[in-house]
């Protein structure tokens, strides 16, 4: 995903003798990726068009009923709707405290490396046993708030429609911003000295540094980081699914919940495949735009200058 | 003596402890219909004269419920050498799995252990199963021994295709007696007396009913009652029967608005919608006082017993049906929840087979040795007057259960069970958004109209 797109134009230069004798090296990995990725992804397109519960043997081919199904089917949009504004928000939270703490962290200072590790422990832990943890913490009858009576703690966090999404947002922020950060960290120690020097000498101030040299010197990290954060938030599925089973009502059934629910709660192998090819397609589209985004010249020099 | 056994949503916890067993019996291999006994066919097969009167019987693992079964089984078999019934036993997935596959490719056992409803219905409509009713037209006897309320779950489109058996779990209403003491007013007699509980409690600071509203499930329980309280069983057997626009009956938009009103009343714990049944947060809200009742399974009273400290030793906690409607048209008396285990017998097999399961049916299933050992697990098992052999700490309330499930004139089925799965993920869901106040009575009703015969 984060091969230069210099790539195609390269091809005709590189092809020759020595390409050809190394193209066997990509046998192992393309194999795999054929086979757990490719031949599964054509079976649920295959199955998008059949009718099946999930457990009989009889698979019956049935058109395009499940597709018809799923884009009448109100649920569709909404669900949609919810795993954007999910993912938007989640950029929105993760990215400036990321870009902030990454910054931070490449300084040398030995406290910092210290809160490195700190910051670091939330990504150590699965998704679910996040999950099972905050929700037992924002029990409005049992949790944070009831035990330490405060009040203001003591809202039906998960219970409200805004007030889920937000909650959701808020811990996968907690989640990954540790791993955001870490990728920070590394662009901002890429930057070369040089270019702050020269900027104190013409007398720039910190925040005038971070504006005008860190921030346009992380382009393609900042790229990097949202492609990931992007694509990686139409799969969240296990934090949400303990966490809120979708609910309340449907406030937070993203499209990989409802795909789940569709598949293997209500049978219906046919419209959960639709789902899930819908997911594949939404997936390629966003990842193919932030490249787009980033990569307008690839022979644009980010060290002019320096 | 744990009454949670009994319900099915433990059923997985149950049956994961033992791979699938297969215990054949001694007489029959596993060669399906067994020609050992040829001659000494008890059960009259008169016009197979190959096959031999052996019967097979395939149903679930798990204790207790495993060890009474076999038990019934072997003493069948010890009373008829001649025609033996050949048992066995899978975990609860592996069951639902391989019932549907041998059903399919004509391997299907002769007795088929189900759960009735739902399940059974998609048996009935491939043509799997044997319409039992003239038999049960024959034996009179046999029918008047079991609850009638029983029979609901077993009835497909009029016709009985299962013999009831097995043990029985009320949805019932749970009460804290210092609650009320607190606020000095008796337990609801009616839909009206909750009502006007709701802003007493509240008053007090305590939450009227507890809920585990994330399960979606304990909402539907409350359905369940409002419907049959309001409209009677007709109104959700219209549904499970597949007529057309059965969820717009009067009846049942007025039991959902009734619900919502509840809700909006503020009847459930603040942050009900959040809670989870699995966790058992709802009644851990109920014996730490936090709210004043909870409409729950039969089956939590174990775990109450047992984290609760001495709410249920102590005499706080107390029981009843759920209360009647004014005008309603159902009886106070109809439960519902989980009405019994059931037992068809395959389409397929031989008449000297099907003999052999009759006979099963006759003599062995629910005999009193049978009972006993369901009482002596903290069961109600569905047979007339198996309360006199109740005994022990708990006898209150085995008694009070089987007093609910024997005088109830209808059981409805719990509804996820009752549907087939399809359906039953749509109502869920418009449970979850009803209760979240996010639909209204009437888009409820679209929601599960546009479903019906899925």
């Amino acid at each position: 995903m984060t091969a230069p797109p210099a790539v195609r134009r390269d091809r005709s230069a590189v092809s020759g003798g020595r390409s050809g004798s190394l193209a066997w090296l990509v046998v192992p990995a393309l194999l795999v990726f054929v086979v757990f990725a490719v031949v599964p992804l054509f079976g649920v397109l295959y199955l998008s068009f059949t009718r099946w519960n999930g457990i009989s043997t009889d698979i019956q081919l049935d058109g395009l009923n499940a597709w018809k199904a799923v884009l009448a089917d109100p649920q569709l949009p909404h669900s949609l709707l919810v795993t954007f504004e999910i993912m938007a928000l989640s950029w929105v939270a993760q990215t400036p405290l990321s870009v902030l703490l990454g910054v931070f962290l490449a300084g040398s200072q030995r406290y910092r490396g210290v809160l490195a590790v700190v910051f670091f422990i939330p990504l150590l832990l699965s998704s679910a046993a996040i999950a099972i943890t905050w929700k037992a913490l924002l029990d409005p009858n049992f949790g944070l708030g009831a035990g330490l009576g405060v009040p203001l703690l003591q809202q039906d966090w998960l219970g409200r429609e805004g007030l889920a999404v937000a909650v959701v947002v808020f811990i996968v922020s907690w989640q990954y911003v540790p791993f955001h950060t870490l990728i920070y960290q590394g662009g901002v120690r890429q930057i070369p000295r040089s270019m702050y020097e020269a900027a104190e000498l013409d007398g720039a101030g910190r925040v005038r540094q971070f504006f005008s040299i860190t921030l346009p010197q992380l382009k393609y990290t900042i790229i990097t980081s949202s492609t990931l954060m992007v694509v990686g938030s139409l799969t969240f599925f296990d934090l949400i699914f303990v966490l809120t089973a979708g609910g309340p009502g449907d406030a937070t059934r993203v499209l990989a919940l409802d795909m789940y629910k569709r598949g293997f709660m209500a049978n219906l192998m046919g419209p959960a495949s639709v789902i899930a090819v819908i997911l594949v397609l939404v997936g390629l589209l966003l990842a193919l735009v932030l490249r787009r985004l980033g990569g307008t010249d690839p022979n644009e020099s980010m060290l002019e200058g320096a | 003596m744990d009454p949670r056994t009994t319900s099915r949503r433990n059923f997985l916890a149950l049956a994961a402890g033992l791979p699938v067993a297969a215990a054949t019996l001694a007489a029959c291999g596993s060669s399906g219909p067994s020609s050992t006994n040829p001659s000494a066919s008890a059960g009259g097969g008169g016009a197979s004269a190959a096959a031999g009167g052996g019967a097979s019987y395939w149903t679930l693992t798990g204790q207790p419920q495993e060890a009474i079964r076999k038990a019934t089984v072997d003493r069948f078999n010890a009373a008829n050498p001649g025609s033996t019934i050949a048992l066995t036993m899978f975990q609860n997935d592996a069951y639902k799995q391989k019932i549907k596959t041998a059903l399919g490719a004509g391997q299907a056992p002769t007795i088929l252990w189900g759960w009735g409803g739902g399940g059974l219905k998609s048996w009935v409509d491939a043509n799997q199963v044997e319409d039992l009713t003239p038999w049960f037209d024959s034996k009179p006897e046999i029918k008047n021994k079991i609850f009638p309320a029983a029979f609901g779950a077993a009835t497909v489109n009029g016709k009985l295709y299962a013999m009831p058996g097995e043990t029985v779990t009320p949805i019932v209403l749970f009460y804290d007696k210092r609650s009320f003491e607190k606020i000095g007013a008796q337990p609801p007699q009616s839909w009206g007396d909750i009502m006007d509980l709701v802003p007493k409690f509240n008053a007090k600071g305590i939450a009227p009913f507890s809920l585990g509203g994330q399960s979606r499930w304990t909402n539907m329980m409350w359905l369940e009652f409002l419907f049959d309280r309001i409209g009677g069983p007709e109104v959700f057997q219209a549904a499970f029967d597949g007529e057309k626009d059965a969820w717009s009956n009067p009846a049942a938009i007025q039991a959902l608005t009734e619900m919502q009103k509840l809700i909006t009343a503020g009847g459930f714990v603040k942050g009900f919608s959040s809670v989870t049944a699995d966790s058992n947060a709802d009644q851990a809200l109920l014996y730490t006082g936090k709210a004043a009742m909870m409409v729950h399974g039969a089956w939590t009273y174990g775990n109450m017993k047992a984290s609760g400290g001495d709410f249920v030793t102590g005499g706080h906690l107390g029981y009843m049906n759920f209360p009647g409607v004014d005008g309603g048209k159902g009886d106070p008396s109809n439960s519902v929840g989980n009405p019994g285990q059931y037992y068809s017998i395959s389409a397929k097999a031989t008449d000297a087979e099907k003999e052999t399961a009759k006979k099963f049916f006759e003599t062995a299933i629910l005999d009193l040795e049978e009972q006993k050992a369901w009482i002596g697990s903290g069961n109600i098992p569905i047979a007339k007057g198996s309360d006199s052999l109740i005994s022990g700490a708990d006898a209150d309330w085995l008694k009070f259960q089987y007093a609910t499930a024997s005088g109830a004139k209808s059981f409805v089925q719990s509804w996820d069970q009752a549907l087939p799965p399809t359906q039953a993920e749509v109502l869920l869901d418009s449970i979850a958004k009803l209760f979240q106040l996010s639909i209204s009575p009437q888009q409820f009703a679209a929601n599960l109209n546009a479903v019906i015969g899925k």
